[in-house]
């Protein structure tokens, strides 16, 4: 909402300056947006008028014109403007006057003739972006009047960003009911007297759109001018309000839709043919509009005639019954439509309109009449006229919704944590318009049909506390009791500790969208496995995101590109699954890394990342859990078909599936292009988390002893195998197993390897002896050759 | 005796000359070893005539301890000489870059969604959380967005094809918190949440953090105080605020909040930094909470803005970019 400073305070008496309206708007809950100032820099800028315009002797594109400014003598003004023309009133710019922009004006030679000043166009003049040629004004300006003081200037356009709940103030009555509230101010609203019909011509209107339209107030004026100028006070303000001036009929139209926030239509009337029916749009029906644009209907709201469509009700007439410089007849329209019989209608056809725009918010059902009578009377003072009498058009016992609200002086103070006067209160509420009865505890407040956005206690509460301002809420702390601190849910591995490990294990955590598109997810074979959005923004944010996985990896690649070759990344974040999934959310850790498995540095060999370095990372997550004796199994079975089939695991504890990790299926790097082998790892966080509180064992009070063993076994047996094996047949006495060498090669069979391995032996209620310890290898060993075959490394 | 005084003297010369701890040793046993030469000449005491023993034994006790000292003070130098040399040698180049560098770091969004978080479990409150994929009622309905209501357009919403969304907001946590839950209740609820809007301000994917308490006589002043006291948590530093009246369906009053910033040019101006309000009745209702009982009241701010003013950051793509030269800034 774009209004001038001048038409609000012609509107609402106040003392407050422009600074201070504009904060006091903002503050009161009308966000100012933008305020222009119009009219710095025209002193010395006056009306001029072109009394004749010959050639320039010199210059194809010049003109040289006397003008007269009001002086004595004609000026000579050389100007290049294409509409400069005897007869033409146009701003002219004096010797002396400093123009927007630093623009001194001087008197001077152009190509050999003397100028005596600039004619000006209204850009120009920072009046208006119009630069297109000399700013025309009306035939009857006075010659030599400052130009500031005929166009009413200085003045200021102020934009609002208004809420959707103060639909009210898309016209200036409702804004003034605010300012007055603010500053104290008296409005001086707009006279909507009747006008009295001097013809009888009426044109019948048939509401069949039920509550959609149940209000339409039409009246037909015949033997108007309109070919009349707008008057200038007219123009400047639209102008102002950022609407262009067009012809006196439209003008008309748009002002009273600005200053009381009604919108309305005219008809010519000799377009239109036979009664006039508020309807629903037939299937197919077809409009053309007045931007020229052709709509296929399907049960929008219209206003047809005889004939069909000749408007979509509340966004935009029909170019076949619009009005012309021709027209003599007009059919005025001045209707309620209901918010929902027109919300979306307009952005169905990408259509913008003043109408639309309001009517889509809602407008004071009790406008109609009162709208149409000060119409009348604005376009028979331009455009002549007589008009028939107003016809008012109701759906059958219909009246405009007027709360009745019961405000209590209690509430208003415990919701506000503030104490307020009465007669604040008091003045506030009916600087708004409300009407009040004083009532034992509180007020019964009747609200005006224009606030239909009040309807209930706490909407006056805001009103009263906007109003006398938030400012002067004190600040305070709750004192509300504690809530009761959360139940003990199982423990979980606090997040914070999660992604530190990650960052200390030269991860770097990056959040991805969890919007996916199709392209990403097919070389995953997770198009079928993923959710799609009906109305997506793009086809790279098409479907939810079945797994973290692809996303990371893309920004991996992405990274890649600009030139890191080792990109190590993690994200914490939801996966999303299609029904009959359940959960259809998953919450996730993943992570992915390529590269070398250290940073390049002097004091470390650089190798290749390989599946174990990522599981020791893996592992140092897992450890967080501080499950005691916890054995988590690498099932190397029914991987994801995304990974290396010899190099991954899925991630169980006991037969719960944690996660898998792993390096990506090579067809999958190749599809992807990237060349170089990389590893993933994603995991359901709630299990990844599960934690228990870790219950301490006695510390052995007797010395324990170690030995080393390396025994050779076959390539095919796994270390979880002979760990298990070593285990079991040691018993309770191993305390711990520590595998520090794992050799292939010179003195061992083809297909074989050797383990290297520590045991760790600990009696509790004794010191181990030698013997003990012998008895205790050798059991081990005999276990392991018979399940193994395997023997001594000799 | 001449030649033992003369032996003697020439032994405190060869003390003084010893050049290493092995060569002293060797010394004081040649001098004072079993078989050394002053051992020798004591134990000779006993044959000589008492009239001169007595002199020659004191002789001899003054040349012992002479060459006692003599022998601990060349140790005493050739020790601190042999622990200087081996410190010498010991020495490395301690500018050498640590072995075993790392270079993680955490994501600066997340973080500060945390750090949010953290200030207000602080104060009491419990975190929450609810789906992304939300249903209508609990993302517009039960939050007083009726169907057709014009805020909803301010929703550009993302939908599925059986009618859910995506949450465009964390608001409907409010609703799931206080259903099956009585005041008093303080809750904060982190997320990701989702509009259907891309350009260099709008991240069609972006984090809220949403705070709700409600209970007995809780008031418009509670809720200024309490996010007085968050921002100033936040940011280390009390502001300017201003709390501007706006519109949210779900809250009434609302408001929004401005605070005071300097930016970098050292232009100072009011920033918009989260959206406020006394929690609604109808949506007291809808969680199941008796709005004639309690009040409460809500707030919401946007994770990213409080990133990129507490960072300086000012394009929001770069927290969605993941490169790591961006990353790698946070530590």
């Amino acid at each position: 909402m774009k209004f001038s400073e001048r038409w609000l305070r012609a509107l609402v008496g106040i003392a407050a300056d422009r600074d201070a309206l504009v904060e006091g708007l903002t503050m009161a809950g009308l966000e100012v947006e933008a305020v222009t100032a119009l009219g710095a820099g025209l002193d010395h800028v006056v009306v001029g008028a072109i009394i004749e315009c010959t050639p320039h002797p010199n210059a194809e594109r010049l003109r040289v014109c006397r003008v007269d400014a009001g002086l004595a003598a004609p000026l000579q003004i050389v100007c290049g403007a294409a509409n400069a023309r005897a007869g033409l009133k146009a701003p002219l710019a004096l010797e002396g006057a400093l123009l927007p922009g630093a623009v001194a004006i001087r008197a001077a030679d152009l190509r050999g003739v003397r100028s005596q000043g600039m004619l000006c166009s209204a850009r120009e003049l920072a009046l208006d972006s119009d630069a297109s040629g000399l700013m025309e004004l009306p035939e009857d300006a006075p010659p030599g009047q400052a130009l500031a003081e005929y166009l009413g200037l200085p003045d200021a356009s102020i934009e609002l960003k208004l809420t959707p709940n103060r639909a009210d103030c898309f016209g200036m009555v409702g804004l003034a009911h605010d300012v007055a509230a603010l500053f104290g101010g008296v409005t001086r609203l707009p006279d909507c007297a009747a006008v009295p019909a001097r013809t009888a011509r009426v044109r019948t209107v048939q509401l069949q759109a039920g509550d959609a339209c149940p209000r339409y107030c039409g009246r037909v004026i015949e033997d108007l001018d309109a070919q009349a100028p707008t008057p200038l006070w007219m123009a400047e303000r639209l102008r102002r309000a950022g609407l262009r001036p067009l012809s006196a009929i439209v003008d008309v139209g748009n002002y009273v839709m600005l200053e009381l926030g009604q919108p309305l239509h005219a008809f010519d009337d000799a377009r239109l043919h036979g009664e006039i029916a508020v309807r629903a749009a037939r299937a197919g029906e077809r409009l053309r509009l007045l931007d020229g644009s052709e709509v296929e209907l399907d049960g929008q709201l219209v206003i047809s005639d005889a004939r069909g469509a000749q408007a979509l009700a509340g966004v935009m007439g029909g170019a076949d019954s619009a009005v012309s410089t021709d027209t003599r007849t007009v059919f005025l329209e001045s209707a309620h439509f209901a918010p929902a019989a027109i919300m979306g209608v307009a952005r169905r056809f990408g259509l913008h309109s003043d109408a639309a725009h309001r009517f889509e918010r809602g407008v004071d059902p009790e406008l109609p009449a009162r709208a149409l009578e000060r119409a009348t009377a604005l376009l028979l003072a331009v455009c002549g006229g007589c008009p028939g009498p107003l016809q008012r058009s109701e759906l059958p016992g219909w009246s405009a919704p007027r709360a009745s609200i019961r405000l209590r002086r209690a509430r208003l103070q415990r919701v506000l944590g503030l104490a307020i006067d009465d007669s604040e209160v008091e003045r506030i509420l009916l600087a708004l318009d409300i009407k009040l009865a004083r009532e034992a505890d509180g007020w019964l407040a009747l609200v005006p049909t224009r606030r239909f956005d009040l309807a209930r206690e706490e909407d006056l509460i805001e009103e009263v506390a906007r109003i006398h301002g938030y400012a002067r809420v004190p600040s305070s702390l709750p004192s509300a009791a504690m809530p009761a601190p959360p139940e003990a849910a199982r423990a979980h591995v606090p997040l914070r500790r999660l992604r530190a490990a990650l960052a200390a294990r030269d991860y770097r955590e990056a959040v991805t969208l969890s919007l996916v598109g199709d392209a990403l997810l097919a070389p995953w074979h997770m198009l079928e496995t993923s959710l799609p959005l009906a109305n997506p923004l793009s086809a790279e944010l098409a479907r939810m995101r079945p797994s973290l996985l692809p996303g990371l990896l893309a920004a991996l690649r992405a990274n890649r590109n600009r030139q890191q070759s080792r990109v190590r990344l993690f994200e914490i974040g939801r996966s999303f699954h299609p029904l009959p999934a359940v959960p259809r959310e998953v919450e996730r850790l993943a992570l992915v890394a390529c590269g070398t498995a250290a940073l390049e540095q002097w004091g470390l060999p650089a190798r290749a990342l390989d599946f174990h370095d990522v599981k020791g990372d893996v592992e140092a997550l897992l450890a967080l859990r501080g499950i005691a004796g916890e054995r988590l199994r690498y099932a190397p079975d029914n991987l994801p078909t995304w990974l290396h089939p010899g190099r991954g695991a899925r991630v169980l504890a006991g037969t719960q599936e944690l996660g898998v990790i792993g390096a990506l299926h090579p067809l999958l790097e190749q599809a992807l292009g990237l060349e170089v082998d990389v590893y993933v790892a994603e995991f359901d966080l709630d299990r990844l988390r599960e934690q228990t509180v870790p219950k301490p064992t006695a510390l052995p009070r007797f010395p324990g002893v170690r030995r080393d063993l390396a025994i050779v076994v076959a390539e095919a047996v796994t270390w979880a195998q002979v760990e298990a094996q070593t285990r079991a047949a040691a018993g309770k006495v191993l305390s711990e197993l520590r595998l520090f060498d794992v050799y292939r090669g010179a003195g061992l069979d083809p297909g074989h390897k050797s383990y290297a391995m520590g045991l760790i032996l600990q009696e509790h209620s004794r010191t181990l002896t030698d013997t003990d310890a012998d008895a205790c290898v050798s059991r081990v060993l005999q276990a392991l050759a018979q399940a193994f075959a395997a023997r001594i490394r000799g | 005796m001449d030649s033992l005084a003369e032996r003697i003297n020439a032994a405190r010369g060869a003390i003084a000359a010893a050049t290493d701890l092995q060569a002293l040793e060797s010394l004081r046993v040649s001098l004072l070893g079993k078989n050394g030469l002053l051992t020798l000449a004591l134990k000779e005491l006993g044959a000589l005539p008492p009239e001169v023993r007595k002199q020659r034994g004191a002789e001899l006790n003054v040349f012992k301890a002479e060459l006692g000292d003599a022998l601990a003070a060349r140790r005493s130098v050739l020790d601190t000489a042999a622990t200087q040399t081996r410190l010498a040698r010991e020495a490395v180049d301690v500018s050498l870059p640590g072995r075993g560098a790392m270079q993680g770091s955490l994501h600066p969004v997340v973080e500060t969604e945390a750090r949010i978080c953290d200030i207000f479990e602080r104060m009491g409150y419990q975190r929450a959380e609810g789906p992304e994929i939300e249903d209508d009622w609990h993302n517009f309905e039960a939050l007083n967005f009726p169907p057709q209501h014009p805020a909803r357009a301010m929703h550009d919403t993302f939908y599925f094809a059986g009618g859910e969304l995506l949450r465009t907001h964390t608001s409907p946590v409010q609703i799931r918190a206080m259903q099956g839950r009585q005041p008093p209740l303080r809750i904060i609820a982190p997320g990701r949440v989702y509009r259907s809007d891309s350009d260099q301000t709008h991240s069609p994917m972006f984090h809220q953090v949403e705070g709700l308490m409600v209970g007995e006589g809780v008031s418009f002043a509670d809720l200024k105080g309490t996010l007085e006291a968050f921002v100033a948590a936040f940011f280390g530093r009390s502001f300017a605020m201003r709390f501007r009246p706006s519109y949210f369906p779900f809250t009434e009053p609302s408001a929004e909040v401005d605070i005071r910033w300097d930016d970098a040019a050292g232009n100072s101006r009011w920033l918009e930094v989260l959206g406020c309000g006394m929690v609604h009745p109808r949506v007291l209702e809808n969680g199941g909470i008796d709005p004639e009982r309690y009040t409460g009241f809500a707030f919401g701010l946007g994770v990213e803005r409080f990133a990129m003013l507490h960072y300086g950051v000012d394009d929001l793509r770069a927290f969605f970019d993941n490169d790591v030269r961006f990353l790698a800034q946070f530590g």
